[in-house]
């Protein structure tokens, strides 16, 4: 097996053994990136000098015998986490030549665990879509089938490690932006608790829904990799004061007195028939490993979009007002006046989605419709939370799609924002209620496209989705397959 | 109609955006059809419930006032798209 097929797990034992070295592992990526980075188009940057001096550093710590599990493993990172002196795009001109001058308390983390960063990838602008064809620079394809989409935002992470040029990365959830690129990639994602990992230097979307989560090929390797980013952070006060469990330890077989929820609004019009039956057999396999199934209700289901076009739209407009030109960032500097020079510089730098967005929340938030939208959202926002802490009585996690349909073609939704904002239905209502989501695989179609399985948790049970998550991963026992790229 | 071209104009100057007259003709349909879309949200009777801020009970993050390393003033100034070597320069303001 060449070194970069392994995962971290089983990387991290052997480098851990001694028969292979992170420099070794660390090449083996970049040639591989090298190889199939053409037609999957993951990344935006490699950054191969510094990724094998992080090597060489992680083996000398290894040979000292006080090595954390991620030290000298290879990842990714979302172009919208800050990398002190590497270019941080966020996948807009906006930030094309932005370089940030510290660290995002994650990458800080990993890189203090001795993990080694390979690069950034590509996404939506701003975090903003479902498929990363927002991203100004490169549109990344789903390693599976050349010219359909990875997901979004987090593509480039999903499509990087689904495509084998990494075994893990970093991502970022709002909407569903690392749980629906994994399902439509066939890898494995979690959107943490809202607070469980420091969102210091990530760039902000929208602040009340933002996470940060890892992206990895199975459920024992995401364990490991939010085991190292999750805790307090200072510099974050929306991160939580509190002990962080060791999430590869809920990794155990058995399911008996675990009560997993069939949402039956997640079953609905619209979904596709081969993602239906995939999800159907994952709640067999759950059912089969001792886990008592029981039917609840979610009955807002059908409102969460609209909640969240508001809600996430209008924190948008507010945290993008930053673009002024002024401190950072594009500016057109042909122009002669201050209102010219804020108009032109975020007319210019910034995409049409972006646009579109910050339009939306403007308005929403503006004189004489705040009530109307604004408010009237985060009321409704009360009664989702509601009903999943009414689900969450009944059972301990639930179980459903992640997205209603396998990954589509590149170009076919992006005339209709509307249609686009639809395929995030299932996730949306994870980050409005602030809870734990994770995409576990859970099949193919017969076209040969991944097809995701949802797990959603109460609010810092990651330990239980850990638990389900793992149980449904073993239980699948999907054959190894590999995506055909080269 | 959800919203009229006029409109979309003004929330553009709020925002501080230039739109061309094809980019204010297209998004005014689109910003219509999701207007019209999260109208939705008037079938749901909201009398008396709060509206959320937080996902779970947290209380105020404080921490002590001391003062810690911050960026140098250079470090601070390298990505200003225009600078001096001491501030950030911009046209006129009075």
């Amino acid at each position: 097996m060449n070194p970069y097929e392994l995962t971290i797990a089983q990387a991290s034992g052997q480098l851990a053994a001694g028969s292979l070295s992170s420099r070794e592992l660390t090449q083996s990526c970049l040639d591989r990136i090298e190889a199939v980075d053409d037609k999957v188009k993951a990344f935006l940057v490699v950054t191969p000098e510094q990724a094998l001096v992080q090597a060489d550093e992680a083996d000398t710590i290894r040979a000292r015998g006080d090595a954390q599990p991620l030290c000298g493993i290879p990842l990714s990172m979302k172009d919208l986490l800050c990398t002190k002196g590497i270019v941080t795009t966020c996948g807009s001109r906006m930030l094309e030549h932005f370089v940030p001058p510290y660290d995002a308390t994650v990458v800080e983390k990993l890189k203090g665990q001795g993990a080694v960063i390979l690069g950034k990838v590509a996404m939506d602008e701003f975090a903003m879509g479902s498929t990363s064809e927002n991203c100004a620079f490169r549109v990344p394809e789903n390693p599976w089938k050349l010219g359909f989409v990875s997901g979004g935002s987090s593509g480039g992470s999903a499509a990087s490690v689904a495509a084998l040029e990494c075994p893990g990365s970093l991502g970022s959830d709002t909407g569903g932006s690392i749980r629906q690129p994994a399902s439509l990639c066939g890898i494995v994602g979690i959107k943490p608790t809202y607070g469980l990992v420091s969102r210091y230097g990530l760039v902000a979307f929208a602040s009340s829904l933002d996470q940060v989560g890892p992206l990895t090929r199975d459920v024992t390797d995401c364990a490991l990799m939010l085991n190292a980013i999750s805790g307090y952070d200072p510099k974050d006060s929306t991160s939580v004061r509190q002990e962080v469990p060791d999430f590869s330890s809920s990794l155990t077989k058995g399911l008996q007195g675990v009560r997993v929820g069939v949402p039956r609004e997640y079953f609905g019009e619209g979904l596709d028939p081969e993602v239906r039956e995939v999800v159907t057999h994952g709640i067999e396999v759950l059912r089969d490993a001792g886990a008592e199934i029981i039917e609840v209700s979610l009955p807002r289901t059908d409102y969460c979009v609209a909640v969240y076009y508001l809600i996430a739209t209008a924190e948008a407009s507010s945290n993008l007002a930053r673009y002024d030109g002024v401190s950072y960032g594009f500016r057109d500097l042909e122009v002669k006046t201050l209102m010219e020079m804020y108009k032109e510089t975020r007319s210019q730098g910034f995409g049409a989605e972006v646009k579109r967005r910050i339009l939306i929340g403007t308005y929403a938030l503006s004189a004489g419709y705040y009530d109307a939208y604004y408010k009237k959202a985060s009321q409704v926002r009360t009664l989702i939370l509601g009903d999943f802490n009414r689900a969450f009585e009944q059972c301990d996690v639930l179980i459903s799609p992640v997205v209603p349909t396998p990954a589509w073609k590149l170009g076919e939704k992006t005339e209709n924002p509307l249609a686009m904002y639809l395929s995030d239905v299932l996730t949306i209502s994870a980050n409005l209620a602030g809870i734990p989501g994770i995409s576990v695989p859970g099949g193919f179609s017969r076209d040969g496209l991944p097809i995701g399985i949802q797990l959603q948790g109460a609010h810092f049970r990651e330990d239980s989705l850990f638990k389900v998550a793992y149980n449904l991963e073993q239980g699948l026992n999907l054959p190894p397959q590999r995506p055909g790229i080269a | 109609m959800k919203i009229t071209k006029e409109e979309v104009e003004r929330v553009a100057h709020l925002a501080r955006l230039n739109l061309s007259a094809q980019e204010l003709e297209t998004i005014t349909g689109q910003l219509d059809t999701i207007l019209s879309y999260v109208a939705k949200l008037d079938e749901l009777d909201t009398a008396g419930v709060q509206a959320m801020t937080h996902a779970f009970s947290v209380s105020n993050a404080f921490r002590e006032d001391r003062v810690t390393d911050s960026l140098a003033r250079q470090e601070a100034l390298a990505n200003g798209p225009c600078q001096n070597g001491e501030a950030f320069v911009v046209p006129r303001i009075i």
